[in-house]
């Protein structure tokens, strides 16, 4: 092989560079995330946890487009409780609380999903309520 | 063939140095603009399209220009632009760079624009805009890179690849035909609603893309020891003449329909470009020194390729000419034909529009970005020109 | 060895390309777009008949309005009622330059809502008025043939023009296709010029473009678009289905004679104006 002297401590170098998010954490995960449980006490979602944890993003998005695009606006029922379609409409009914529920896991996971930009968190929606 | 770019004269880094800082100081305005949103830029609810829009769409004319070379070489076999050609296809390349940075420039949201690419809409001009744009992007790059290869190695080039030069004709027509239609098919814009503007829009590309290679040429014969021979150089300003001549008279078509139908609609937008419109007691007049500028030296120029000495003896004479067609082309369709597209408004109100000084930062260092990669491609073009010579 | 490199270079790149044209094809096969093309064309071919625009036999729900500017004459604050209740409801900001300006519903004088009509030697009280300006809903919206993502298009159930705020890339084409200024853009972040929240409705994010939706969240639940409702009982602003014969709007625009912006453009405005 020509040229060791650098290819070998510069394959290192690169190694320890991709790899620095896993060691500079001294090969831990950090502490895992607990988002809040519904404040109301409502035990139920539309879905399954395992299903809401793994799909919620899909189901937003279809949600999204059947009210949109298709006109489908029906509601879905949890436990006798009408919602209309919507993360401001539904989720955020029962998980009022963005910061402790959205926010702790996708900060964890370094997504910051745009639905923020224009839909209101509970809290955002308060900071200048309609008064009439 | 890369490594030609890496060595050169102080006065080659001393350029590219130049136009890095161009650069840098467009990635810092930009870097602004997309944190802050578009409202940075001198467009409004009125004008809702602005300089990146307008560069896009004359820099659309300089790409396509290179067909000007392509065709009479490839088709006609004039061989005199055997040497030239490779210049018009570089050209494009950077051209089509700049276009695709001007319309990243310009989206409200950047990251969503493969939204075109996942939702293709085909009723939608702007869908065959990407398509064009890319595949002549493309094919430039594939045909040059190709023929420089072969021409380097002194072989003749692949029989395949002539497929892809043939195609390259009609697609740089359609880039140019598509990026009109993205104006002329629109209901209440007069001054755009007009089946002028592709034809228009050619001529005055097979003008300012040539004249801009006959620029480069002149710069190239004097800083890279590049002759592209008087005959080629000779041949292109009667193609420019032409071109400039035939995009005059469209344009004089548009004044006639304006003014002897009398139609408000018709009429008002170039009344705003060259007169200034007067509306409720003001006058709007914010484009027509540039206009006039633009028709004086667009005669100015042609008068200059009339006089034999001027285009034939006088290589100062020739390049003047060649830097006021260009500017009197990117006037007119630069600036002038975007902007008064939007006055009046479909409610008879005005607003002009004035760009922002980070706007015209973001706008300089796209044209900058541009002239790095096309001078890097001519560095390769002019080094491996070079190499066969010695 | 160097042979099997490049063949499987190559199989790798033509598989990556098919990847990436592969969905854009099976979209474009099964694209709805292009069978409402179909249904354009037809109706091209049936006004070519009477060689004049005439509307498409009805077809579906088609949402339409009649402003009566006779009433808004009457009680011009009817008109401030209803832009106040719009930019309430849809969380609309409001900027004090016009440069930055987001308009659903607005007001401006006869000669620029009409601006291919006659204001010569105006009737009084029409010129002093303002009219009620808002998107037209068009039954054949140019601003929809223009998008290229889709982001504007025309709810097959009802034939309002609505946006979908995710989907817009901000290219503003739209807004250069309307003939009726009716789009605006997010030229920076709203949020700081919203007065106050609608806690239901979002609000929009800088670089997209927005506009009147008729009100599409409230028809789900059964209300009336907000203008509507603002003016309600005067009958300032009628609201209805235009395709149903015994629709209150129906039966208003068989008895008044009515105008619309720019007929001539072939867009088929669904709103009208009693002047």
């Amino acid at each position: 092989m020509y040229n060791k002297g650098t290819i070998i401590p510069g394959l290192i170098i690169f190694v320890l560079f991709v790899t620095f998010p896993i060691w500079f954490n001294g090969l831990k995960a950090g502490t895992l995330p607990k988002p809040e449980l519904p404040p109301g006490g409502e035990k139920k979602c539309v879905e399954s946890v395992e299903y809401m944890r793994a799909n919620h993003m899909q189901l937003l998005n279809e949600w999204r487009d059947n009210v949109l695009r298709d006109g489908n606006r029906t509601v879905v029922t949890v436990e006798g409780k009408d919602y209309r379609k919507g993360l401001q409409l539904a989720c955020m009914q029962c998980h009022s609380n963005k910061e402790k529920f959205c926010d702790s896991c996708h900060t964890y996971a370094a997504v910051k999903p745009y639905c923020w930009d224009c839909h209101l968190s509970p809290k955002e929606a308060v900071s200048k309520e309609e008064t009439h | 063939m890369i490594e030609k770019t890496l060595k050169g004269k102080p006065a080659y880094w001393i350029w590219l140095a130049f136009l890095g800082m161009f650069m840098a100081v467009g990635v810092a305005c930009y870097a602004r603009q997309y944190l802050f949103g578009l409202g940075m830029t001198g467009m409004s609810r009125d004008v809702s399209w602005g300089l990146y829009i307008s560069q896009f769409t004359f820099l659309v004319g300089v790409a396509a220009g290179g067909v000007m070379l392509v065709l009479p070489y490839y088709v006609h076999n004039y061989k005199v632009f055997g040497k030239i050609t490779i210049l018009g296809e570089f050209l494009a390349i950077g051209a089509i760079t700049m276009c695709l940075l001007f319309i990243m420039a310009d989206l409200g949201q950047p990251t969503r624009a493969l939204n075109v690419v996942f939702h293709p809409t085909p009723h939608s001009m702007l869908f065959y805009d990407m398509i064009v744009l890319n595949g002549y992007l493309f094919l430039n790059i594939l045909c040059g890179w190709v023929i420089l290869t072969a021409e380097r190695k002194q072989v003749h080039p692949p029989k395949w690849i002539y497929f892809f030069v043939y195609l390259s004709i009609p697609f740089a027509v359609s880039i140019h035909t598509v990026t009109a239609m993205l104006y002329c098919g629109l209901p209440g814009r007069h001054f755009w609603l007009s089946a002028i503007i592709a034809p228009r829009f050619l001529a005055s590309a097979f003008a300012a893309g040539p004249a801009l290679i006959i620029i480069a040429c002149l710069i190239l014969k004097r800083v890279a020891n590049f002759d592209a021979g008087k005959e080629a150089m000779n041949k292109l300003v009667t193609i420019i003449m032409y071109a400039a001549l035939l995009n005059t008279f469209f344009v004089f078509l548009e004044v006639f329909v304006g003014y002897y139908s009398n139609i408000p609609g018709h009429k008002h937008s170039i009344e705003y470009l060259f007169f200034g419109l007067e509306h409720h007691g003001h006058v709007y007049n914010n484009l027509v020194p540039f206009m006039w500028t633009s028709v004086v030296l667009n005669f100015g120029a042609l008068g200059l390729f009339a006089w034999p000495y001027a285009r034939k003896k006088n290589e100062f004479l020739l390049g003047l000419s060649c830097v006021m067609i260009f500017i009197a082309l990117w006037i007119d369709k630069g600036l002038g034909f975007v902007f008064a597209g939007f006055v009046p408004n479909p409610l008879d109100e005005i607003t002009e529009y004035i760009p922002t000084a980070n706007e015209l930062g973001i706008t300089l260092g796209i044209w900058a970005t541009g002239l790095f990669v096309v001078t890097l491609l001519y560095k390769i073009a002019v080094g491996v020109e070079h190499e066969i010579e010695e | 060895m160097d042979k099997q490199r490049r063949k499987f270079l190559k199989i790798a790149g033509v598989t990556a390309l098919a990847g990436i044209g592969a969905p854009a094809l099976v979209r474009l096969s099964s694209s709805n777009a292009l069978a409402s093309e179909h249904g354009a064309a037809e109706e091209h071919a049936a006004e070519a008949v009477h060689g004049a625009p005439v509307e498409a036999a009805p077809q579906g729900v088609r949402l339409g309005m009649v402003i009566d500017m006779r009433k808004i004459t009457a009680q011009p604050e009817l008109l401030d009622k209803a832009i106040a209740a719009c930019v309430d409801v849809h969380n609309i900001p409001q900027f004090d330059n016009k440069k930055s300006e987001i308009k659903w519903l607005w007001k401006a004088p006869f000669e620029n809502v009409f601006p291919g009509e006659s204001s010569y030697h105006l009737a009084k009280n029409v010129e002093e008025t303002d009219f009620a300006v808002l998107c037209n809903h068009c039954d054949d919206p140019p601003c929809v043939r223009a998008c290229p993502t889709q982001a504007t298009f025309k709810v097959k159930a009802n034939g309002i023009v609505a946006m979908d705020f995710h989907r817009c890339i901000g290219c503003r084409f739209c807004m250069a296709a309307c003939p009726y200024g009716a789009r605006s853009f997010n030229w920076q972040d709203p949020r700081p010029y919203i007065k106050k929240y609608n806690k239901d409705f979002p609000s929009r994010m800088r670089g997209v473009v927005e506009k009147c939706n008729f009100c599409g969240e409230r028809l789900a639940l059964g209300q009336e678009p907000a203008c509507v409702e603002a003016c309600k009982g005067t009958g300032a602003i009628v609201f209805g289905d235009l395709n149903d014969a015994q629709s209150e709007i129906r039966q208003l625009l068989d008895k008044e004679f009515t105008i619309q912006r720019n007929p001539s453009l072939g867009t088929k405005p669904s709103v009208f104006y009693i002047v």
